[in-house]
């Protein structure tokens, strides 16, 4: 029997998977994709706690976090796009230009 | 009346304001001289008005605002013209005009011209205060802001480089201001603390309501707070042991070693004891004032035994000034207040003279201080002679001028009172006082020209000056005439002094017997040092050699002393103290600024630009506050 736990046990890996890819990545593209397998990790506990106590906020929520995502991925992309043409890589190493 | 109350007390501050606001970075302008010398001379006739006004209807007492009321504190400006402070604003005023005529031509070729002005007025606004006021926190203020203008005014030349101990006791006109400021800090400490004293026991600062509480307080406070008061006076006044500084104080310019350090700001402190009378009367302060008494008189003599033997003019000058005060502390300790009031005021006349005189011929010598230099003068500065003459006279105490009335009414005192020993020093010292102020006169106007052989060309000062001086000379002659109206004006407000019928009867053959000492004294000196040709006087190696003239020519080994015992020790221990300050002090301060420093400049690092780097410190912060959140929910 799949109950909630394991909802939450896989919801917990991918937010660690997405985690690490946050931490260790260094293509910026690959950083979103990393975001968004932590938002998607987010979803899942959300629905899966959501349908536990049979309150529908927590796929409300799971909605509203999706759209956010869609949007915000649309403007993460135009300027990556934008990045991409003024430095020719979206390196992170090669993008910074601040020497602390 | 009122007004003329504040015409007094601030004419001399509009013209110090004058000279020091718009003149300071001028080059020398008459204008400021003659100005400030006019306020000075305004405030004089004030001074005039009213002291005829108190003789007539009796004191003046004013309250311009309150300046400090918090609570139960109330210390209001307020300013009593009374007859004692009326006859002290009359010297201060006399004395400072005509020294302030006086510099315009003494500091004629001074390029601090007009500095000097200003230092001067304010000198005389800040007495004025001491005088005036009608609560011990105004004398306080006064009484620093006399020692302020001092300091300025003794390290008048403060450019002076510094000499050798052992050249010149003092070592340069910035030290010695400095010697003499903090000199008067200790007295001052000791002020201070009478003064806490006594607003504690009778909650006010008035003189009319302490001086009607003292009689009702405990007799071991009343010591207390008189000797405090003292040790204040002692500091001012310079007696011993905080006498050093008034010789050294010498090296400022002569008009302020005239007008401060002989004339006003020295008399202090026989001041504060005579404003102070009904707590120096008291029975239960009876051997506080027998001290002062007695210190008084050793004062006397110490001094007159030191310049019986000093080269330097305006060094004798000062001795005697400082034997003078002893004086005035032998009749103010002997309840003859109204005497040893009369004596500051004679002594102010003739002293001033003296030494306005000794500054002529300083001029005149090119700062030349060496008596043993000069000789003979009297061809050359016929006008200060005279003048030098006059004071000397009344210095010595000689019969119809100033001093002999002053003088001898103190030394009367003291055999009335039966204090035969003071009595008997006082006598004494009278002999030695004629006899070294005719040693400097003749060996500075009479007998061999020594000065030729050095290559002087001395040249009387100006003829507007010596005129300015005349009021001086007069009064240094006439002013004991007017002993017994004085008398009369005066005991409406100090206690009178009654000489008993044994004393009255006894009292020429006293007066004779200081009058023959003088003339002994003076007629020794006469033929010690006045001789020409044969009888020149010469130098006696073999007597400077000895004991006596060596301790007497050094002050008692005292500055000595003072420099070996206190003032090195004292260098040591601020050298050892200053690095204790810098490793505890300074390290603790610096330890935290440069750990500031250090934080950024290691964690500045962290700023790399590098997004990964970032979203890294980010993921460890993010853990760490999971972690926290861990812990305080196990926790508690």
């Amino acid at each position: 029997m799949i109950g909630v736990n394991h909802y939450l046990i896989l919801s917990g890996l991918l937010f660690s998977i997405g985690f690490m890819g946050v931490l260790r990545r260094k293509n910026l593209l690959m950083l979103f994709f990393a975001t968004e397998v932590m938002l998607n990790a987010v979803n899942i506990a959300f629905a899966a706690i959501g349908s536990y106590y049979g309150d529908l906020s927590g796929q409300m929520f799971a909605f509203f976090v999706i759209a956010v995502a869609a949007s915000e991925v649309a403007v993460g992309l135009g300027l990556l796009i934008l990045l991409y043409k003024k430095y020719g890589s979206l390196d992170l190493d090669v993008i910074s230009s601040m020497k602390g | 009346m009122e007004n003329l109350v504040y015409v007094a007390l601030f004419a001399p501050f509009v013209g110090s304001l004058f000279a020091g606001l718009f003149f300071a970075r001028s080059p020398k302008t008459h204008l400021v001289g003659v100005v400030n010398s006019t306020l000075i001379a305004v405030a004089f006739i004030a001074a005039v008005t009213l002291a005829l006004h108190v003789a007539e209807h009796g004191p003046i007492h004013v309250t311009m605002m309150t300046w400090i009321g918090i609570g139960d504190l109330n210390i209001p400006f307020g300013f009593l013209v009374d007859e004692v402070s009326v006859t002290m604003m009359l010297v201060v005023t006399l004395v400072s005009t005509i020294v302030h005529i006086y510099s315009t031509g003494y500091m004629d070729h001074d390029k601090s011209y007009n500095r000097f002005f200003a230092y001067l007025s304010a000198f005389v606004f800040s007495m004025m205060i001491l005088v005036m006021s009608d609560n011990f926190a105004g004398l306080f203020i006064g009484w620093e802001g006399v020692g302020v203008c001092s300091w300025l005014l003794i390290g008048f030349w403060y450019q002076k480089e510094d000499r050798p101990f052992e050249e010149n006791p003092s070592i340069s006109p910035s030290w010695a201001a400095n010697e003499a400021f903090i000199m008067n800090r200790i007295a001052d400490l000791g002020m201070l603390v009478g003064i806490f004293l006594i607003y504690w026991n009778t909650g006010s600062l008035q003189y009319d309501v302490v001086f009607d509480k003292l009689p009702h307080l405990a007799d071991g406070l009343l010591v207390s707070i008189a000797i405090a008061l003292f040790i204040g006076a002692m500091g001012k006044s310079a007696q011993f042991p905080l006498h050093t500084w008034l010789t050294d104080a010498m090296e400022g310019p002569t008009p302020v070693s005239a007008l401060i350090h002989a004339a006003t700001m020295v008399t202090a402190g026989v001041f504060l004891v005579i404003r102070a009378n009904p707590l120096y009367s008291l029975e239960a302060v009876h051997g506080v004032s027998m001290f002062i008494a007695s210190l008084g008189a050793f004062v006397a003599f110490y001094a007159a035994s030191m310049a019986l033997s000093a080269r330097d003019i305006k060094r004798i000058v000062a001795l005697s000034t400082l034997s003078q005060l002893g004086y005035m502390f032998a009749a103010a300790g002997l309840g003859a207040y109204w005497i040893a009031l009369f004596h500051l005021a004679a002594h102010a006349f003739f002293k001033a003279l003296l030494f306005l005189g000794a500054g002529n011929v300083m001029h005149a010598m090119d700062d030349e201080l060496d008596i043993f230099k000069m000789g003979g003068l009297k061809k050359v500065m016929m006008g200060s002679y005279i003048y030098m003459f006059i004071a000397s006279f009344a210095l010595a105490g000689l019969p119809f001028m100033a001093g002999f009335y002053s003088k001898d009414a103190i030394i009367e005192s003291a055999f009335n009172d039966g204090s035969y020993i003071i009595w008997f020093i006082l006598v004494v010292t009278a002999g030695m006082t004629a006899f070294y102020s005719f040693r400097q006169v003749f060996f500075t106007f009479h007998g061999e020209e020594r000065y030729k052989a050095l290559g002087f060309h001395p040249h009387d000062m100006y003829k507007y000056v010596l005129v300015a001086m005349s009021p001086l000379a007069i009064l240094a002659i006439s002013f004991g005439w007017f002993m017994d109206s004085y008398h009369e004006f005066i005991i409406k407000n100090l206690p009178d002094y009654e000489m008993s019928h044994h004393t009255e009867h006894l009292a020429p053959y006293l007066g004779g017997l200081v009058i023959i000492l003088a003339v002994t004294g003076i007629v020794i000196a006469y033929k010690k040092y006045a001789g020409t040709g044969e009888n020149a006087w010469k130098r006696d190696e073999e007597f400077e050699k000895s004991f006596i003239y060596r301790l007497v020519a050094n002050q008692y080994y005292v500055p000595q002393f003072y420099d070996q015992y206190i003032v090195q020790p004292y260098k040591i221990a601020s050298a050892k103290f200053w690095e204790i300050d810098k490793a505890v002090v300074d390290g603790f301060v610096d330890f935290i600024g440069k750990g500031a420093y250090k934080t950024g400049d290691v964690s500045r690092r962290m700023q790399n630009g590098n997004l990964s780097s970032y979203l890294n410190w980010m993921g460890v912060g993010a853990l760490i506050l999971v972690l926290i959140a861990v812990i305080s929910s196990v926790i508690g």
